[in-house]
């Protein structure tokens, strides 16, 4: 059977200063940085605290240990260019990462992004998951997240194959456990 | 390709490209009957298809504004997409899956065979299964179905390997890889199927069937058929007499034309073509043409389906290889032993990681749901489709403010399931999981159904007038030059993949209007 291999190549990581949240993103001035130094995102239009707010919610409404914060980021960089553009957007980002945080901080006292374990977050998030911010970040995740094709070799999608003559000798058939 | 003047009132004009006007077209200008296809959608083939779920969607959806109500999921989930079909040249057959059944011949009979059942609003077909049989042994032949006419059936991929030994598990008979409309061998100009595993996003190979590269150019190439595309037909006009003479339709620059028409056959599919029918209201035709019954865009039917996905211990890799070549039908059977009327097909399927996401189970998050999403590789997979119901307040309708950018009213597609389309799901939901089950899988998921592909049954045929918009050749009881040519023609929905019978049916509606035409009965 021909079997993929889904393990990334890791990255060297190398020190870095800043102030490092409970799930390692850093952010420094408007930047926030992952955790291997392996990408940065800019936030001006957000502010870089609600960025990392942000990254960590995507990461715990679709948590994949093995794919890298970038990813998530990603989708929340375009939040960053929207709210340049739309100050209703802007206000609602802000007005209901205010809420989550106050929540997070009444019962855990900590901002969301702060508190350590997952269970906890997303008991946070399960309470705010109708709200327009979540609904947003949790339906373009799916598009933003699982159409990335960088991601589909990580779970082992290999995406296009007309170009290569399909599967008809590549293993359409070659299951060998049954 | 001929161009025919838009002044041309000899014409027979076919609102629609799919499996029912592209069949209807090809088989006209056969006869040397001069037709007009307009399509609303463009013209893609095998060199433009793409290999890519979220960027085929965009290109070959129809994704006009509609609106939904019901208690359906999919009206919660995918509040402005109802249905999943293709707005291009070759309709939903540039999409469809390639399965190619035959009715059961009690399925031709329901009212009877299953009785009065409450709720529902059954009726039997005024065809059957004898008088269909060479329609359909003429439609496989044209489509190349594997398993008859002499042609092989599809080499099982794995997603078929873990379906079939689950199956002799249960101890189930009847299962193979399918009756296809996809070339197990070169056939009809057309090469044999690659194992691409995009069967839904348009076959970059060919080898599957559709009217859009294959009926469509045959033809053309008589010199009586033209397919105009980019033209979205927007009313239906008539006469003072109440014959229908036209057609008005926009281009893609949307631009208003008519087309003038002696015969006028509606193909749009069961959202389209009744709302086409209404829209095309006038003083004499006050409730929308064709519509002296009320039954115009009732009984609106979409199959009972559900998804079942499984996750292995070892990879499985569903998604290589034809979609949707493997089927068992043991389950298809009416057998009211299991607490419901009608039966259902089990039929292999794979989505792409992206659709997975999306469909898998549509809103939810969390730790639960992505380790699903990470057992992708290891998943086997299949579609539930049953017979559904009729039910008359499950309808496609007007909507009372929304308007397209033509000014047309908006279609709206209410549903909400009947107690036999939830038992029949149940039933297959806990079949194929103890399959699945027999078979290893450590994890299952019970997948609700994706927006319809088979829409049926807004403008269902009937045996009187009172009770449907068709007579047993698709020609409307109220316009005796108006035919209806789609899926919508069907009186109940029966388990089987609909296809096959659309094509059918076509191809014998076409003999009718040819003969019709001669006699100067139209």
């Amino acid at each position: 059977m021909r079997v993929l291999n889904k393990k990334a190549i890791s990255r060297r990581t190398f020190l870095k200063s800043g102030t490092v949240t409970a799930l390692g993103l850093t952010i420094m001035g408007t930047m926030v940085v992952g955790k291997n130094n392996a990408w940065a995102a800019s936030f001006k239009n957000i502010s870089p605290e609600d960025g990392a707010t942000l990254i960590q919610m995507a990461r715990d409404i679709y948590p994949h240990d093995f794919l890298a914060d970038k990813y998530y980021a990603k989708v929340v960089e375009g939040y960053e260019a929207q709210a340049g553009k739309d100050k209703a957007f802007k206000s609602m980002v802000a007005k209901e990462l205010k809420k989550i945080n106050s929540a997070a901080k009444s019962k855990y006292k900590s901002n969301y992004k702060d508190i350590n374990r997952e269970l906890e977050r997303v008991d946070i998030l399960k309470k705010n998951e109708k709200s327009p911010l979540f609904q947003k970040v949790r339906g373009d995740l799916v598009v933003g997240l699982y159409n990335n094709k960088e991601v589909w070799p990580k779970f082992g999608y290999e995406g296009e194959s007309a170009s290569k003559g399909g599967y008809l000798n590549r293993g359409f058939n070659d299951i060998d456990w049954l | 390709m001929p161009k025919f003047s838009k002044n041309d009132d000899s014409l027979v004009v076919i609102i629609g490209s799919g499996a029912g006007g592209g069949t209807l077209g090809h088989e006209l200008a056969k006869r040397g009957v001069k037709c007009v296809i307009l399509e609303a959608g463009g013209r893609h083939g095998p060199q433009d298809f793409q290999n890519d779920e979220w960027g085929s969607f965009g290109q070959i959806s129809w994704l006009d504004q509609r609106t939904t109500s019901g208690k359906w999921r999919v009206a919660r989930d995918f509040s402005g997409l109802p249905a999943w079909i293709v707005k291009a040249v070759g309709g939903s057959t540039i999409h469809w899956a390639g399965a190619s059944l035959r009715f059961q011949k009690h399925e031709w009979k329901a009212r009877t065979t299953y009785g009065n059942v409450k709720g529902a609003n059954l009726l039997d077909w005024p065809i059957d299964h004898k008088e269909m049989a060479p329609w359909y042994a003429k439609a496989e032949n044209e489509m190349g179905t594997t398993g008859t006419n002499g042609i092989p059936r599809l080499p099982g991929n794995n997603n078929y390997k873990v379906l079939a030994a689950g199956a002799k598990k249960m101890g189930y008979k009847e299962f193979h890889t399918g009756n296809m409309s996809i070339n197990s061998q070169p056939r009809d100009g057309r090469g044999s199927c690659q194992q691409i595993g995009f069967c839904f996003q348009g076959c970059k190979s060919g080898a599957k069937w559709s009217t859009g590269y294959s009926s469509i150019p045959k033809g053309e190439a008589t010199g009586k058929l033209e397919c105009r595309s980019n033209s979205q037909v927007l009313r239906i006009e008539h006469d003072k007499s109440g014959k229908v003479n036209g057609v008005v339709y926009a281009d893609k620059n949307g631009k208003i034309h008519k087309q003038k028409a002696r015969v006028v056959c509606v193909a749009g599919n069961s959202i389209e073509s009744p709302r086409l029918l209404l829209n095309s209201e006038s003083s004499m035709y006050k409730n929308g043409m064709g519509n002296s019954s009320g039954h115009v865009g009732r009984n609106y039917m979409r199959h009972m389906t559900a998804s079942t996905y499984a996750i292995f211990e070892k990879p499985v890799y569903f998604y290589r290889g034809t979609t949707m070549a493997g089927i068992i039908q043991d389950e298809a059977h009416n057998n009211t032993k299991r607490g419901f009327v009608g039966g259902y097909e089990l039929e292999t399927l794979a989505l792409g990681l992206p659709f997975m996401a999306a469909f898998l189970d549509p809103g939810q998050w969390g730790r639960e749901f992505s380790a699903s999403m990470e057992g992708y590789d290891h998943m086997a997979g299949l579609w539930i489709v049953g017979e559904d119901m009729p039910q008359a307040s499950n309808r496609v309708s007007l909507h009372k403010k929304l308007k397209d950018k033509y000014g047309m009213p908006i279609p709206n597609v209410h549903f909400t399931d009947h107690e036999n389309d939830v038992k029949m799901r149940n039933h297959a939901w806990k079949q194929s999981i103890a399959l699945y089950e027999s078979v290893g899988a450590t994890k299952t998921i019970k997948t609700p159904p994706y927006p319809s592909t088979h829409n049926l049954g807004t403008n269902r045929m009937s045996a009187k007038a009172k009770d449907g918009v068709v007579n047993k050749y698709g020609q409307t009881w109220d316009i005796k030059n108006l035919f209806v040519s789609d899926g919508s023609q069907f009186t109940t929905g029966a388990a089987e993949n609909p296809t096959l019978t659309i094509v059918a049916l076509a191809m014998r509606q076409a003999q009718y209007i040819a003969k019709q035409m001669s006699s100067k009965a139209i």
